[in-house]
């Protein structure tokens, strides 16, 4: 392979402002679209469990819908169709006056597809607690929102915290779509120093090592989290 | 000697070998009762699982439910406080209509303690926090008073030295006495046991009975679904028997065990007696 390798282009100016620019923006929008998706996959989660049909069939609906239609084609849709759906006035207020249209259109796209695969996370954690803990809850005078809030939920989420770490990795990963409407995050910052300089193997090898670096701090984060909230078994010794 | 004065001089032991009949709070006290269930019915789809009950709880009235497997004992305990519906027939409890929309089934459920078979404390809590939440998220009491009023429980029932512990830690039966702590610490005017100790080791079964009689004794309104034929014995005032979904026979405990007119009573009596 005849190729000059030359390591030095990633840490001189200004294609180290690139990789930083573009972290940035991957760090932005995944964690903004993982706020988002934790909240409104709560939501929907707790309303697939609830004990009426409609609330349960709206909350498959929505899963259905956001799981189903690829990340990209949803990306697209928000981006180019539903600003022309919208009423005129709201549509060009969303293409010419909002300030960076692309970086909210991905956050908003990737946070509620993602929020889909949380609901059923944490809908299924909520089913794994006992019904006798809704019952006992319940029994006690507490409103239906004060035992998903105190009881459930509370032992839902440690139930699906390991499932819900692969998707909080999953969002680092699937944010580098959003270069296809325009967001200049980590992947398609390296793509630009690979057409500026030919060093695209510096460049790539460096997201690489950037994406598994955000990883494998996430993964630490979530273990740790894992450790502080898990509760003594059995056998423990607190006893 | 007054009824005080007797109570006062009462040693813990005598006071569990007292028999129902000389408790020392009156039964009713004049009031209406505390659950009237009349022509209770309901169904599983198909299956009848209540056929047409009916039980007057007075005031300060301990009752045992017992019956074989099936019977719908828990079923209806469980339609008391509202946990199931039924389909027809009517149900005041502390004066409230269970079962009607305008209910306010809530501050009901919160004034009626629940013990389960399984015992459902919090896991995710420690002792102290399951016997405060409802305290403080439901009576709104300050966090200060619900631990006091826990703590206090807790030496009731016999576990002063567990608040800091999680359920997990515990073993059956302390799990089961926290879960009465937990109940007591709402200030119920009843106590509804649904089989409190079918879960329980057998050398654990004791404990908690020695919770309950205690409870029986200071006059609080019971509805004990068990088949411990020596607790109800020894602190029930009525006895109902349940086959098939139906009350066959509602009797004072000391006629139940002596001459049970119902030809299932009879049998169900002579096989439990006999283990």
């Amino acid at each position: 392979m005849n190729y000059s390798w030359n390591w030095s282009i990633l840490i001189q100016p200004p294609y180290l402002g690139w990789l930083a620019s573009g972290l940035e923006l991957t760090l932005v929008i995944s964690i903004s679209a993982w706020i988002l998706a934790l909240i409104a996959g709560t939501l929907v989660g707790v309303v697939g469990t609830l004990p009426h049909r409609i609330p349960r069939m709206l909350a498959a609906t929505y899963v259905g819908m956001f799981r189903n239609i690829p990340l990209l084609l949803q990306l697209f849709l928000w981006f180019f169709v539903v600003p022309e759906l919208l009423p005129s006035g709201w549509g060009f207020w969303l293409k010419r006056d909002l300030p960076f249209p692309e970086l909210w259109t991905s956050m908003l796209a990737l946070g509620l597809f993602t929020s889909a695969r949380v609901a059923v996370q944490v809908g299924s954690g909520i089913t794994a607690v006992s019904s006798g803990q809704r019952m006992a809850a319940v029994a006690s005078g507490m409103s239906p929102a004060q035992a998903y809030r105190l009881v459930l939920l509370p032992q839902a989420f440690r139930i699906v915290l390991p499932p819900l770490t692969s998707d909080f990795l999953t969002v680092f990963k699937n944010s580098a779509l959003a270069l296809t409407i325009g967001v200049f995050e980590l992947t398609a910052q390296t793509r630009q120093i690979e057409s500026f300089t030919f060093q695209g193997f510096e460049a790539f090898t460096a997201a690489t090592i950037v994406y598994l670096v955000i990883a494998l701090l996430v993964t630490f984060f979530m273990r740790t989290l894992e450790r502080r909230v898990a509760l003594p078994d059995t056998m423990g010794a607190a006893s | 000697m007054t009824k005080a004065h007797i109570q006062a001089s009462r040693t813990p032991a005598e006071i569990v070998e007292m028999p129902a009949s000389v408790r020392v709070v009156p039964i009713s006290q004049g009031r209406k009762p505390m659950v009237e269930i009349s022509k209770l019915y309901k169904s599983y789809g198909p299956i009848e699982v209540l056929k047409g009950c009916d039980l007057v709880v007075e005031r300060g009235e301990v009752v045992v439910i017992c019956g074989p497997s099936g019977s719908g004992k828990s079923t209806l305990i469980k339609c008391v406080n509202g946990l199931e519906r039924f389909d027809r027939g009517a149900l005041v409890v502390d004066g409230v209509r269970v079962g009607e929309r305008a209910s306010d089934m809530t501050s009901l459920r919160a004034r009626i303690g629940m013990v389960s078979q399984h015992f459902e404390l919090y896991p995710h809590l420690t002792v102290l926090q399951n016997i405060c939440l409802a305290q403080v998220h439901v009576l709104k009491r300050s966090k200060v008073e619900a631990q006091a009023k826990a703590r206090a429980l807790l030496a009731r029932v016999g576990l002063p030295d567990k608040e800091g512990a999680y359920p997990a830690q515990l073993s059956g039966g302390q799990q089961q006495r926290v879960a009465i702590a937990r109940a007591l610490a709402m200030d119920p005017v009843a106590m509804l046991f649904d089989e409190p100790t079918s879960a329980l080791d057998p050398e654990m079964i004791g404990e908690v009975l020695a919770v309950m009689l205690e409870l029986a004794r200071d006059g609080m309104t019971m509805i004990v679904v068990t088949h411990e034929m020596g607790f109800a014995r020894k602190a029930a005032d009525r006895v109902v028997f349940m086959d098939k979904g139906a009350i066959v026979e509602t009797a004072p405990t000391q006629q139940f065990f002596d001459e049970p007119r119902a030809e299932r009573a009879k049998l169900f009596l002579s096989r439990i007696l006999s283990q």
